[in-house]
């Protein structure tokens, strides 16, 4: 039954990617920012279903099995507070200025804002080298969660090649559009289905009273956050700024069809969350009823698939699967594109064949692009050791410590390229060192202090960024006209795309 | 009240909920309220209190920018 229900959802999946093409206008704007069309109900399912990985699901259960609650006080409600005011800011400043300049990536964005191609170069460097191993490990993921819920009948391998051959079909063939499309119903799916099958458990374990009674009986210490320290409750509230300088999630902030559009997102952003993660949690508290310890081999991250399967009929549990599905593709498609995007426009483009590639052959050169990324990735993660799980914290960690060139680069005219590199290779050495010298620390704190280390690689990179800004000469007033002075729009300076700016809008 | 001050009362109970979230006073509170963990409770709370500041934020403070992002705005939206 499970099998079964996985291959309609990847049947519908493919139906979507293929509908979706219908759509397509054939240019290289609409398959990589979708011609910048998206309102706002379509913005907020893919912003929500791009940030809600089958890491954080499986992971959130996990956690909840092994320490209790205190997982969704860190992850959850400080991200429905966070992400929806980096929207807000930022998103809504990021498109503005993408739009009128027409950019596809952020490497365009950095590069014009500081007249400095070296820059871009070195962000593309540091973003790939963050977003790659992101990509690799939400593959890796999924073939080992799909190896799980299937009991082995799909192997590891066989459930990554899956997930490669069905978003290859759909990112390929139709590109952004394709993935909008159906980020928009995996979305919907994960919004559905962790409710439902929390509502099932629950009822099956006695009502959710009776069973947290039970818990609070036999395991106490998991209702509440007696291991947790107040400092790492405080610094986790910086991981989620990650969301800032995510190139995927940069890059549909382009997508959306007016600032406008990011409204709903903004708003309703904190209920999705609590919609997703509230069930997971319950979930992986509730599943020490059933599995007290730990099974010799067991991870706690397959306990979530382990209750359902225990309380709920084979249709929910390939429900579930389905859902595992959604969640590792509709953000690992989003990434994939993401980095064919900033290969094709930031290398290929930009360093010799601007004037020589017409729009057929750019969105050719994306598909090439998507086809080797994927193919690299799957072969990298028959290989993976999933005790390279934590470099994903890491990444986050890496992400989230780059989040004050974007700040700088929207809101401080003084910041110089100088400033934003020696910034980038601060964090890139901090990030580097602590990597290194951490990795072995079990709770992913600075010395067991309960401070995380995104603190100190985001305090090294403000310092960095400010001192070197103030020490260099300022930009020139024309660049910052570009991007600061009130209405200006840079007329008759041709926009990143080679095509003119629009004209000024009436100060 | 003008958008200015919707703009800062948003912005303010903004701040009040980043402090609000560090709830040290449940920390080893393990009661359960309405069937869930008082810890759990207060953070589901706090996400719904949140989605209702941002709510009256993109109603009564938009947009984030001045008059002169949104005629850029403007420009660029179809009517």
């Amino acid at each position: 039954m499970t099998l079964a229900v996985i291959a309609v959802y990847f049947a519908a999946v493919l139906l979507i990617g293929a509908f979706s093409s219908r759509w397509f206008h054939g240019t290289s704007d609409d398959y990589f920012v979708a011609t910048r069309s998206l309102g706002p109900a379509l913005l907020l399912l893919n912003l929500f279903g791009a940030n809600m990985t089958a890491f954080a699901v499986l992971g959130a259960s996990g956690e909840a099995y092994t320490t209790g609650i205190g997982v969704f006080s860190l992850m959850a409600s400080s991200s429905a507070l966070v992400i929806p005011l980096v929207f807000y800011f930022v998103g809504t400043r990021v498109w503005e200025i993408g739009k009128r300049r027409g950019y596809l990536s952020p490497i365009q964005f950095f590069r014009e804002r500081y007249q400095s191609g070296g820059l871009g170069l070195l962000l593309f460097v540091v973003l790939n080298a963050l977003l790659i191993p992101y990509l690799l490990i939400g593959l890796a993921g999924g073939g080992i969660a799909l190896a799980q819920i299937t009991h082995g009948t799909l192997p590891k391998w066989m459930g990554s090649l899956l997930i490669v051959v069905v978003v290859l079909a759909y990112v390929a063939y139709s590109g952004m559009r394709g993935a909008i499309w159906v980020n928009a119903f995996q979305a919907l799916l994960l919004l559905v289905l962790g409710g439902l099958a929390c509502w099932v458990v629950v009822d099956r374990l006695g009502g959710l009273a009776g069973a947290m009674q039970r818990v609070a009986a036999s395991h106490p210490e998991l209702l509440a956050r007696s291991h947790m320290r107040p400092l790492q409750l405080l610094t986790y509230t910086l991981i989620p700024l990650s969301v800032g300088t995510f190139p995927h999630i940069f890059i549909q902030w382009l997508t959306a069809r007016s600032a406008r559009a990011f409204r709903l997102p903004v708003a309703v952003y904190p209920l999705c969350i609590a919609i997703v993660w509230l069930p997971s949690v319950v979930l992986g508290v509730l599943a020490r009823l059933d599995f007290p310890r730990l099974a010799a081999g067991a991870t706690a991250n397959s306990m979530l698939v382990k209750v359902v399967e225990r309380h709920s009929p084979a249709l929910l549990v390939g429900l579930l699967a389905a859902a595992l599905c959604a969640a590792i593709m509709n953000s690992f498609d989003h990434q994939v594109l993401a980095v064919s995007t900033m290969f094709t426009q930031d290398i290929v483009i930009h360093y010799g064949f601007h004037d020589r590639l017409d729009e057929r052959a750019r969105v050719l050169v994306g598909r090439l692009f998507v086809v080797g990324i994927l193919l690299v990735t799957y072969l990298l993660s028959l290989v993976f050791d999933p005790s390279l799980f934590k470099l994903g914290v890491w990444c986050f960690t890496g992400f989230a410590a780059l989040f004050p060139i974007v700040v700088a680069a929207l809101f401080w005219p003084r910041s110089t390229r100088q400033g934003v590199a020696a910034a980038v290779l601060a964090v890139a050495a901090t990030w580097s060192y602590l990597v290194v010298t951490q990795w072995r620390s079990p709770d992913y704190t600075l010395g067991g202090t309960g401070i995380l280390p995104v603190a100190l690689v985001m305090g090294v990179s403000i310092a960095a960024l400010v001192v070197v800004s103030l020490l260099t000469r300022p930009p020139d007033a024309a660049t910052l006209g570009l991007f600061f002075a009130r209405g200006a729009a840079g007329g008759g300076v041709p926009a990143a795309g080679g095509e003119p700016a629009p004209t000024a809008a009436p100060g | 009240m003008t958008q200015r001050g919707w703009r800062l009362l948003t912005y303010g109970a903004l701040v009040a909920l980043y402090l609000l979230h560090n709830d040290l006073w449940l920390w080893n509170d393990s009661r359960l309220v309405l069937g869930l963990p008082a810890g759990l409770f207060y953070h589901l709370a706090f996400c719904i209190v949140t989605a209702a500041v941002l709510g009256v934020l993109v109603v009564r403070a938009w947009p984030p920018w001045s008059d002169a992002d949104l005629a850029a705005e403007r420009q660029g939206e179809p009517r």
